[in-house]
């Protein structure tokens, strides 16, 4: 039962990653009892488990994920909203009203116009249906400040770190509140542009390195520098 | 080259660019050239220049066209008017319509088109020069620029031709022995699956040089195959590199 990589090795589609007593895990597939790889992406075994964390892929929608999404319609009951994955989601107008929605007293358009960025809940997915958004808890709904940027969707548990310890460092140093989609759009929410600023210079590294080691004190490093070139600019 | 010379291949046994007779013409390979697509890739095989574009997995338009158990593929090969000597019309010939339903054929296999019902992948072929061997060179630019798309897929799909030029086999037609020759064999290949998933021939082999040609063609694939993958890795190296 060997394998065939080393660790966090680089490889591409079709690349043979081990043979018979293991697990295939994310973006491998097996054929005759043997591990392939199908993505371009970075090894790791965990246990008997081969995994390839994959340096491009898509957002695939999952029940319960929190995503950022922009409406791309406004439809007679509900929106149309555009999640940056293969299927585009739903949002129906009685989620969003607190009350009985009544297309004669309602102005859709009013609520949510095309363009407008929202914070939402995947409240239902399968194979044969499109994902459908709720809005229906704290936190979610329209943004109204903050700023937006988009990594690769793969990347967002980079981002996040291990057990939350990348994100909450990023957001004590910066003062900044963080929503991360994970469908790869992000949302920071700053006092001022210039805490902004500071966090997304430090997710846009964390997502160029993501597949390197000792990554938080490096970004830590980062923040302290940027924040005292802030302070000096300031005196 | 528009009198027929009077042999193709001389008595050292080189070709008339050449060439011996198993070896590929020089190749290069880019991923990443096209920043607005989803995933690209740019080939040059010997005198060949072709870009391949690929989008996806989106949504299908027109509707219809989805499928509600698997994802579709979609494929557009065209040449550039300036790609041959005489200028070519731009609209879809015959020719382009057919080698855009074989270049889709020999991609398919590589997909896991179950995955992502309802959708579709569309891949487009620019050839903006051309010598020859245009299908097995966009066959292999189109599997590199699918997987710098972010598809899941079996394998990298290669292609190369084998034909027989006067009495020899030989590996990777060019133009004009693609004309004067005997046969011509494009072969796309699957190398760690060791599948095939195209097999055209087109003029008259026996069994016996049919077979040369085709274990010919295989052997030009795994090499065009570790190129490809090179390519692939490369674009995603340099990020590597940044703080190593």
């Amino acid at each position: 039962m060997p394998t065939f990589f080393e660790k966090k090795q680089l490889v591409t589609p079709g690349e043979l990653l081990a043979e018979g007593d293991y697990l295939p895990g994310e973006n491998t597939y097996v054929e005759e009892n043997k591990i392939f790889a199908s993505r371009i992406g970075l090894v790791d075994s965990d246990n008997k488990k081969v995994n390839v964390v994959a340096l491009r892929a898509f957002y695939v929608p999952k029940v319960g994920d929190i995503v950022i999404g922009t409406v791309a319609e406004v439809g007679f009951n509900g929106w149309t909203i555009d999640i940056k994955s293969p299927y585009t989601a739903l949002l129906r107008a009685s989620d969003v009203l607190s009350r009985p929605f009544k297309p004669q007293n309602d102005e859709l358009s009013q609520v949510l116009n095309a363009g407008d960025l929202i914070v939402a809940k995947i409240a239902s997915y399968d194979r044969a249906h499109d994902p459908q958004l709720t809005v229906g808890e704290p936190g979610l709904g329209k943004i109204t400040r903050g700023q937006i940027l988009r990594v690769t969707p793969t990347k967002i548990p980079r981002v996040i770190g291990r057990k939350g310890s990348m994100i909450s460092m990023i957001k004590q140093e910066t003062n900044c509140q963080i929503i991360l989609g994970l469908n790869g759009v992000i949302l920071v929410t700053g006092k001022n542009p210039e805490d902004e600023e500071l966090a997304i210079a430090a997710i846009r590294k964390i997502e160029q390195e993501s597949h390197t080691s000792g990554l938080t004190d490096r970004i830590t490093q980062l923040l302290k520098e940027k924040k005292a070139k802030v302070e000096e600019k300031l005196e | 080259m528009n009198e027929k010379p009077e042999k193709l291949i001389d008595k050292k046994g080189l070709r008339l660019d050449g060439r011996k007779a198993d070896e590929l013409r020089p190749l290069k390979l880019q991923v990443g050239v096209l920043p607005n697509a989803d995933g690209s890739a740019y080939i040059e095989h010997g005198k060949n220049k072709i870009l391949a574009a690929a989008f996806g997995p989106r949504e299908m338009h027109p509707k219809h066209l989805a499928q509600a158990d698997r994802m579709v593929l979609r494929c557009r090969y065209h040449m550039a008017p300036f790609s041959v000597q005489e200028r070519k019309s731009p609209a879809p010939s015959r020719r382009e319509v057919e080698l855009s339903k074989v270049i889709k054929e020999s991609l398919e296999p590589a997909l896991f088109h179950e995955l992502y019902p309802r959708t579709g992948v569309d891949v487009f072929v620019e050839v903006l020069q051309a010598d020859g061997g245009t299908r097995c060179a966009s066959i292999t630019a189109a599997a590199l620029a699918i997987a710098d798309a972010g598809v899941p897929m079996r394998d990298l799909v290669v292609a190369c031709a084998a034909g027989k030029v006067d009495d020899t086999i030989v590996l990777d037609l060019y133009d004009a022995e693609d004309k004067l020759g005997v046969a011509d064999v494009p072969v796309a290949y699957m190398p760690s699956l060791n599948a095939v998933t195209l097999l055209q021939m087109d003029g008259i082999l026996t069994p016996a040089e049919f077979e040369k040609a085709v274990n010919m063609a295989m052997d030009g694939c795994r090499k065009i195959y570790e190129l490809q993958k090179e390519a692939l890795k490369t674009k995603y190296m340099v990020v590597k590199e940044v703080e190593e």
